[in-house]
Order: structure tokens, then C-alpha cells, then sequence
């Protein structure tokens, strides 16, 4: 989500993958390490304020003893299990929306008239929280993965969506009028103008929905109390184990990372053909 | 659907000869149109969700007619607006604001020095991985239960989308234009301000857009956590008390004020982007005519 926009940038006719090391011929190494030496004194921050009182060890212990509660969760069956919980309920959640975006965002895109008559409709639902759902979510599923489900798809389906109008609207008008002069049939023109042209910005979509879901299914467990890391966390904090709680939230983060840095693969992958991948490699 | 309306109007433009009323009658044709596309599904939906809810016997569906016959009564006629959705809205209002000040000010930080940037990247990315919610328990701890606490949340998840868009708004700045600053000299605040902030204001604005939602969520995630007023609050009360078509206007009424947020940033955009998107149109329209 670097450079996550919802509206594409516009000199870009693609949303370039940000590159991790911001591009012009710099020497690699010396980023990474810098990099490293900053994580190193965060670390080393977070120790060392508890130790020396500026913070109390109660609300944040030193990160030696996160990582002792951390060691002892990865050897629990119980950690493992919520992970998967977790990991269920967001990809579960994500294909769904994924799917549905797509279909929706295609056939909208496509007739005119129908995008013209869902925009308002779209501009209204979309900035709804959708934390208004969890209350409705509760009362109709309990604690059950389909609470989780209706949070995570209703979050993740806007962005798909979204990115896939954008992306069938940025059709170039010349292949456009090309493909109209040879006459491709409707679905020709589809799965060789429309899907090409779209797919970056799904993949844009995609990319954001991830982080949207993991975030929505870990607070569908936290608040609702559906099985999964967030409950956890939860469990911990309400039983004082704060060194544990600490350790789940990195979990999270962790899990946050992969979740990035995996949608960053995914992109790089489909769009190899893509000017704004390719481009980077011979930069 | 601007674009689609450029179409209709074109199509009413393209006709040489039109006689005034022809034009007239056009012109409200085109309104009629307009008024149609904007407001014809949602009051279509409306209407399904009326009719089909009409005599919904399930419990947890009432019908939409009662709901909105109690909207008044529970949000309007009540303390609820000045008690409940005053404390919520100043809180989310404080969070975001100080996640602008925040956000921007590491962002032009971080972005202009390049060793500052790969120090700090690594540590940034992870800690905008972790989901904000998860962050509540922590910010429990730390702030109690009071206001301080819900805002530091509302900042907590804010500040990431401002901070990191900030970045690189301000990584992309014009080589051309920072090279034209060095030759005129202009340095200092006023290079900040009319180079580096100016060009980095499109992705800034964007990041604001993805904090605002987050903040409405982290608002009504902290008062769903431990808090005795806001919007969050009564909406769980409702719930627990199984008081169903309360719940329901509160759902509504959250879904209407992230609507008008998000309209308010919209124009806070239009305002404060102008020169940008006249550019991008003008961009636009060279590509495609």
C-alpha cells in the first residue's frame, strides 16, 4: 500500500509497483544495511526504555522477554491453530470479494449506462465504515467464520471494484478503435483490450484488499470474539499476559508483511509483460 | 461519471441546426437523465428494501419503515446527537488531525533524505502491517480509558497511509522543477512549502483519503472496546439489549456520516488540488481527442 492509490497516478498509464529501493542505480547493499541498522535500534529502543523506567515493564516489557513469550507461542498447537483461523477467514473473505469485484467491476465497466446508473450508488456504499456491519454480523452469526466473512468481503470488495472501473476505463483509445476496425467480437474485445488494460489496476485492487482483509479479519476476531489471532490477543490482554499479547501483535504484523510482500510477488509475476515491470529491470 | 456525462453532452452538442426549444427540451432531457442515473438505484434499492422488509417477521430484519420511523426518535429527539456522536466526531476530528501533522511532517522528513529513508523503511513497513485494531488493547494499557486513548488509536491508524503516501509524493518530485528551485535559489521553508509539498499534495490528499476510513472504523473500534459514550458505544448497547431496530438506525446513521466525510474530503480535494486535477483533464483530453 507505498504508493496505494485509490485513483491511480495519472503519468503513470499503470500503478507502478513502487520499487523497494527507489530505482536510480544506487548501490544496493548500503540501503539494505541501512535498513537493517534501523530495525537493530528499534529494537534496541524498545529494550532499553523499559529497562531504564521511562515506561513501565507492565504496559511494555523489554523486547527480550517478547521474544521469549514469542518462542514459547510457536511451540503452542493452540497459537498454530489460530493462525490458521485467521488465515482461513482472510482467504476466504479476499477470493470472495476478489471474484466479486471482478464480475461486478467488468459488467459495470462495460455497459456504459449501467456504470452510469450504479456511480452514485458505488460513491455512497463505499465510504461506509465497515465496522457499522459488526453489530449485524453478531446478532446474525454469533462468533461464527461467516461473521468474519461479511466484514472481510464487504471491506475487500471496494477496492477491488473500484480499481476494476478504473482500470476498464483506461482503455487506449487507439488500440480501442483498433480493435473496433477489425471487428473483434464482444468477448475478443474483453480478453484482449479490456483484460490487459484492467489487469494492472486489479492487481493494484487486489494488492490493497489483502491488507484490507487481513486488518478486517483480525478485527472481526478481536471484537466479535471469532476464533483467530485477534481473539487471542484479546484472551492475553484481558488475562494480563501482556509479553504475550506484544508477541501476537507482532504476529500480526509479520503476517501483515507476508501478506505485502506476497501480493508485490503476485504483481510482479502476472504483469511481467507490463511496461512498468519491465521497465524496472532495465533501468 | 463525469465521463459518460461528457458523452451525453456531446451527443446533444454534436447537432448543428437545434432549434432553441430543440435545445431546451434537451436540456431537460439531459437533467431528467442526470437525476435518473444518480438517484435512481438507490431510491430503487430503497424501495426493494421497503417492500421486501414490509412485513419481515425475522427478529433481527425488522422492517425499513419502522427503522426509519425510530431514527428520529432514537438519534434526533434524544441527548444522543450532543452526547454520543459530538464526543465521537471531536475524537476522530483530533486523531486525524494530529495524523495529518504527524504524517506530513515525518513524511517530508523521511522522504527528502534518502539515508533517512532506507534507516527508517524497513521499521515503517512493518509497523503499517500491523492492523490498527490490534493496536487498541495496547493503547488500553497505556491511556486507560478515556479520550486520550481512543484519539491516540484514531492516530495510531491515521498516521500510516499520510506518512508513507508522503514519502514518496515527496520521492517523485520533478527533477526539473528542483533543479529550477537550486538555479533561482529558493531554499528554505519556501522550497518546502512551494516545491515539496505542492508536488507531493496529490498523493498526500490520497493518503488522507485511506486515513479518513481507517479513522472511522478505529473511532467506533475503541468506543466498541471500553467507553461510556460515542457512536460505537450506543451502537453495541443496542445490540446487547437486543434493541434491533435501534441498532439498525445506528448503522444507518454511521453509514451516512462516513458518507459526508468522505464528501467533505472530496471537496477539501477539489479546492485544494485544483491546479492538479485542471492538468490531469487537461492531459486526459490531449490523449483522447
Amino acid at each position: 500500500m507505498t504508493r496505494a492509490a485509490t485513483v491511480p497516478p495519472p503519468a503513470a498509464t499503470a500503478p507502478a509497483p513502487a520499487g523497494r529501493s527507489g530505482g536510480t542505480g544506487r548501490p544496493r547493499g548500503d540501503t539494505a544495511l541501512l535498513g537493517l541498522l534501523g530495525f537493530a535500534a528499534f529494537l534496541l529502543v524498545l529494550e532499553l526504555v523499559p529497562r531504564l523506567g521511562l515506561v513501565s515493564a507492565n504496559y511494555l516489557p523489554p523486547t527480550s522477554e517478547i521474544a521469549v513469550a514469542l518462542g514459547e507461542l510457536l511451540g503452542e498447537s493452540r497459537f498454530w491453530t489460530a493462525v490458521a483461523d485467521t488465515l482461513r477467514g482472510w482467504f476466504l473473505g479476499l477470493a470472495i470479494a476478489v471474484a466479486l469485484g471482478v464480475v461486478v467491476g467488468f459488467v459495470l465497466g462495460t455497459v456504459p449506462v449501467l456504470r452510469e446508473f450504479t456511480a452514485s450508488t458505488v460513491e455512497f456504499l463505499r465510504p461506509i465504515p465497515s465496522v457499522a456491519l459488526i453489530p449485524l454480523a453478531v446478532l446474525l452469526f454469533g462468533t461464527d467464520l461467516r461473521s468474519v466473512l461479511l466484514l472481510v468481503v464487504y471491506a475487500a470488495f471496494w477496492q477491488v471494484l473500484v480499481q476494476v472501473l478504473y482500470g476498464v476505463r483506461d482503455v487506449d483509445p487507439v488500440a480501442r478503435d483498433t480493435a473496433y476496425t477489425f471487428r473483434l467480437s464482444r468477448w475478443a474485445r474483453i480478453r484482449h483490450l479490456l483484460w490487459p488494460t484492467a489487469l494492472p489496476y486489479l492487481l493494484t485492487g487486489v494488492r490493497l484488499a489483502a491488507a484490507v482483509a487481513l486488518i478486517l479479519a483480525i478485527t472481526a476476531e478481536l471484537i466479535v470474539g471469532a476464533p483467530g489471532l485477534g481473539n487471542e490477543i484479546n484472551r492475553a490482554q484481558s488475562g494480563g499476559a501482556v509479553d504475550t499479547m506484544y508477541a501476537l501483535i507482532i504476529v500480526t504484523g509479520l503476517l501483515g508483511v507476508a501478506v505485502n510482500v506476497l501480493a508485490r510477488r503476485l504483481e510482479r509475476a502476472v504483469l511481467s509483460w507490463h511496461p512498468s515491470v519491465r521497465g524496472e529491470g532495465t533501468r | 461519471m463525469s465521463g459518460d456525462a461528457r458523452s451525453v453532452s456531446g451527443d446533444v452538442l454534436r447537432r448543428p441546426g437545434a432549434g432553441r426549444g430543440r435545445r431546451i427540451g434537451a436540456a431537460i432531457g439531459r437533467a431528467l437523465w442526470w437525476s435518473a442515473a444518480v438517484f435512481g438505484l438507490p431510491f430503487g434499492l430503497l424501495a426493494l428494501w421497503w417492500v421486501l422488509s414490509a412485513d419481515s417477521e425475522t427478529f433481527y430484519l425488522p422492517p425499513l419503515s419502522e427503522i426509519l420511523a425510530s431514527f428520529d426518535d432514537v438519534w434526533w429527539h434524544s441527548d444522543r446527537l450532543r452526547a454520543d456522536v459530538l464526543p465521537s466526531l471531536l475524537r476522530l476530528a483530533a486523531g486525524f488531525l494530529l495524523a495529518v501533522a504527524v504524517g506530513v511532517g515525518l513524511g517530508v522528513l523521511i522522504g527528502s533524505f534518502r539515508r533517512v529513508r532506507a534507516f527508517c523503511e524497513p521499521v515503517l513497513e512493518f509497523l503499517r502491517a500491523i492492523p490498527p485494531p490490534v493496536l487498541v488493547p495496547v493503547l488500553m494499557l497505556f491511556a486507560g480509558f478515556g479520550n486520550t486513548m481512543k484519539v491516540l488509536v484514531v492516530l495510531s491508524g491515521c498516521v500510516w497511509p499520510i506518512l508513507l503516501n508522503t514519502v514518496e509524493g515527496v520521492r517523485a518530485v520533478d527533477e526539473v522543477l528542483a533543479e529550477t528551485c537550486r538555479c533561482y535559489g529558493i531554499r528554505g521553508p519556501a522550497r518546502l512549502w512551494h516545491l515539496v509539498v505542492r508536488s507531493a499534495s496529490p498523493q498526500i490528499v490520497t493518503g488522507l483519503r485511506q486515513a479518513l476510513s481507517v479513522g472511522i472504523i478505529l473511532m467506533v473500534i475503541s468506543e466498541m472496546f471500553a467507553a461510556n459514550n460515542g457512536l460505537g458505544f450506543t451502537i453495541i448497547q443496542f445490540q446487547r439489549t437486543f434493541a434491533v431496530t435501534d441498532m439498525w438506525t445506528g448503522i444507518l446513521l454511521l453509514g451516512l456520516l462516513g458518507f459526508l466525510l468522505a464528501m467533505l474530503l472530496r471537496l477539501f480535494e477539489r479546492s485544494a488540488l485544483r491546479w492538479y486535477l485542471g492538468l490531469r483533464h487537461s492531459q486526459r483530453d490531449d490523449g483522447q481527442r
